[in-house]
């Protein structure tokens, strides 16, 4: 009797999420997909054409930079051999994967404690600290460069590395704290309660239940952090000086080329799709997360 | 396995209500205690500050020996089934059993043969290596309860555990939750609102009305001895019918006749219990010795005359009704009486349903339900001959709605 109906079960339990989809599919009016697919196609070209002509940029020589032509006539790796082997760009580029990547560890952790916290209790000045944050991440920075500028100089953070990851922090936080207080909102009270009543101090609860259900949310944030840090051009011009902290955006304002009398443009355009690429490879890997922890909070499940 | 001891329990808000008033309970060791009671009414809060999720404002609990007031949790060694299972999602349902005694730091083999043995017992031993968003409603409870077993914990708390599932998986999960109970003979303490679980499954039941225990005792007493008006109108389906009636002496008028109470009865009017006043208010009372009474009849004191036999006769009251409405179930017949005359006591009992959060037979458009032998002719529409078990009349004060001549607990 039991095996009977559990197998009942299993069939309803598999059958109900197939249907749900096919309706969906079929609702969807005929004829709109092609209007769907040029759209598409017409925005993709838009956003990426600038892209291609960066990379077809970075193959030209630098007698062809010029030529007006999408397809390089003599397409060279010698931009690219240039960036790698001249010191200008390597250890700018180590500056920006280690800064950026302390930043995104330091301020995911602190910001999932934070943002816990919001989600899950209730305390005074609450509302106040949330709309706070986003009060800072709107802020302009343009408008504090200056200041932090002086300060940076006489406190001895200018041109390293903590000098960039502090304002980094600043910004990133808001950004982070408030999508992971998305994230734990949805999850719901009773599964940690569970674990409480299972024998987790409120720590092991946090660890071993709420954290790895909010594994999207972290993955969101570490991601829209470490591109907001990778991308940064502002912050890093002003604060740095040298190649000691100098991050790629600002060091391919100062490539030089072989000669004073040649624009490095092919070598800026290599530089840029080095720079590029890690991004694109990891939101295509992240994809399916990333879209989850945009969504997350949108529609009440 | 512990008992637990409650005195003067109580939760107290912020803003100063309460949601628990001053409860005093004994569970007993392994005792199968049920708290019931419409929504509100403060058991789901008794139920999370048993395991303390729940501060409490006042009172003690103890469990086993030892005072718990202030203990986490995780401290208590207790287990909770909840009402939406609160399975982890991210585990196996082998891991989510498994739970509890990793935190515990049993040691492996342990934890794999006790949680071997409870996927046994649940019959879940194909489905341990699969995430709870796979398993079917019941399987989910199931997993839900296999964690509690596992851990051999004090005593397990259920907080509406059935109130997710369908009709059919909530009868089998009842009888699957009594099997278990039987076999660990562990201390148990479980939330519903649903009077047919807390009466199948309870040793004894605890109704609740906002806060205050209103009685407890076994399925059995509640039913037959209700000491109140809430209780009288919480536990039975259909629910017990409540009229105005006025008591001279021993005799009892109702808005649809009269009756002489039975000897029975009447002792237990003027046994020194109600004289010392269970709830017996003089106010009432008029100096003719006529008082107002809420009469209380189960639908299922009435019966069609002509089914009645001439020695039951005399210990009833004979009465002419009109029939409104017939439900004819099979084995039993529902009939609906009108009557007027109800008004007398229209003001409690419309603050019972409220209590009571149902939309009610009681009262509202004065009708009597009566439950009658199916093989009884009695038509739709026409008047019929109808008998009242005088015996099993229950009396109520309209002012505190207590029992007046509760029928003796057996």
């Amino acid at each position: 009797m039991t095996a009977l109906t559990l197998g009942a079960e299993k069939v309803g339990a598999g059958t109900t999420p197939a249907r749900g989809r096919t309706t969906k599919g079929a609702s969807r009016q005929p004829g709109s997909g092609a209007i769907w697919k040029i759209g598409t196609a017409v925005i993709v070209a838009y956003a990426l054409f600038p892209v291609l002509w960066i990379a077809s940029l970075s193959l030209k020589s630098t007698a062809d930079v010029g030529d007006r032509k999408l397809i390089p006539v003599s397409p060279t790796l010698e931009n690219y051999r240039g960036i790698f082997t001249s010191g200008e760009f390597v250890r700018p580029l180590i500056n920006s994967i280690g800064i950026s990547l302390i930043t995104t560890l330091i301020a995911v952790i602190i910001a999932a404690f934070a943002a816990y916290a919001i989600a899950r209790l209730d305390f005074p000045g609450k509302g106040l600290l949330l709309s706070g944050a986003l009060a800072i991440a709107m802020f302009p920075p343009v408008s504090i460069i200056g200041p932090l500028f002086n300060i940076w100089r006489d406190v001895g953070l200018y041109n390293t590395w903590p000098g960039l990851i502090l304002p980094y922090m600043t910004f990133a936080l808001p950004l982070a704290i408030w999508t992971l207080a998305a994230f734990f909102r949805e999850i719901p009270f009773d599964l940690e309660q569970a674990a409480q009543v299972d024998g987790a101090t409120p720590y092991q609860a946090f660890r071993k239940v709420i954290l790895p259900l909010a594994l999207p949310g972290v993955f969101t944030s570490a991601i829209i952090v470490f591109i907001f840090c990778w991308n940064d051009f502002l912050f890093a011009i002003s604060l740095t000086s040298t190649d000691a902290a100098r991050t790629v955006p600002a060091a391919t304002a100062f490539f030089t080329a072989s000669s004073n009398f040649i624009n490095p443009t092919g070598q800026i355009a290599a530089a840029a799709i080095v720079v590029t690429v890690p991004i694109i490879l990891m939101v295509l890997v992240f994809q399916r997360r990333i879209v989850a922890g945009l969504t997350a909070g949108a529609v009440k499940g | 396995m512990a008992a637990i001891t409650m005195r003067g329990i109580t939760k107290r808000y912020a803003d100063g209500t309460e949601a628990v008033k001053s409860v005093d309970l004994d569970i007993a060791d392994g005792e199968f205690v049920i708290l019931v009671g419409p929504s509100g009414c403060g058991k789901s809060t008794l139920l999370r500050m048993i395991v303390g999720l729940e501060d409490i404002s006042d009172g003690e609990m103890r469990i086993g020996d030892d005072v718990v007031n202030d203990r986490a949790p995780k401290d208590r060694d207790l287990a909770m089934v909840f009402q939406n299972y609160a399975l982890y999602p991210h585990l196996t349902v082998r891991e989510n059993m498994a739970f509890p005694l990793r935190l515990a730091k049993v040691p492996e083999d342990e934890i794999t043969r006790r949680v071997e043995e409870a996927a046994q017992v649940l019959e879940l031993q194909e489905h341990l290596d699969r995430k709870p968003a796979n398993l079917s409603g019941g399987q989910r409870q199931r997993v839900a309860m296999g964690r509690a077993i596992v851990r051999d914990p004090k005593a397990f708390l259920f907080d509406e555990p059935l109130s997710n599932l369908d009709a059919n998986l909530r009868v089998q999960m009842r009888t699957e939750i009594a099997r278990i109970q039987k076999k660990y003979g562990t201390t148990t303490v479980y939330v519903t609102h649903d009077q047919t679980e807390a009466m199948t499954l309870a040793d004894r039941v605890a109704v609740l009305r906002k806060g205050i225990v209103m009685q407890v005792d076994s399925p059995r007493n509640l039913y037959n001895s209700p000491a109140n008006l809430f209780v009288a109108g919480f536990i039975g389906s259909p629910s017990m019918n409540l009229v105005p009636g006025e008591l001279t002496g021993t005799n009892l008028t109702l808005p649809f006749g009269k009756v002489d109470l039975p000897d029975e009865v009447a002792q237990r009017l003027t046994s020194p219990q109600v004289a010392d006043g269970e709830g017996s208010s003089t106010t009432t009372a008029t100096k003719t010795g006529t008082r107002q009474v809420i009469v209380g009849i189960r639908p299922e004191h009435f019966e069609d005359l002509a089914l009645v036999n001439e020695q039951d006769r005399g210990s009833g009251m004979v009465f002419r009704n009109r029939i409104d409405n017939i439900e004819w179930l099979g084995s039993e017949l529902y009939a609906y009486l009108p009557y007027s005359g109800g008004e007398a006591i229209a003001q409690q009992l419309g603050q019972l349903a409220g209590d009571l959060d149902m939309e009610q037979t009681i009262g509202e458009e004065h009708q009597l339900v009566a439950r009658l032998d199916a093989s009884s002719q009695v038509k739709e529409g026409a008047e019929a001959d109808l008998w009242l078990d005088a015996r099993k009349i229950h009396l109520f004060d309209p002012e505190s709605g207590a029992a007046l001549a509760r029928p003796p607990i057996s």
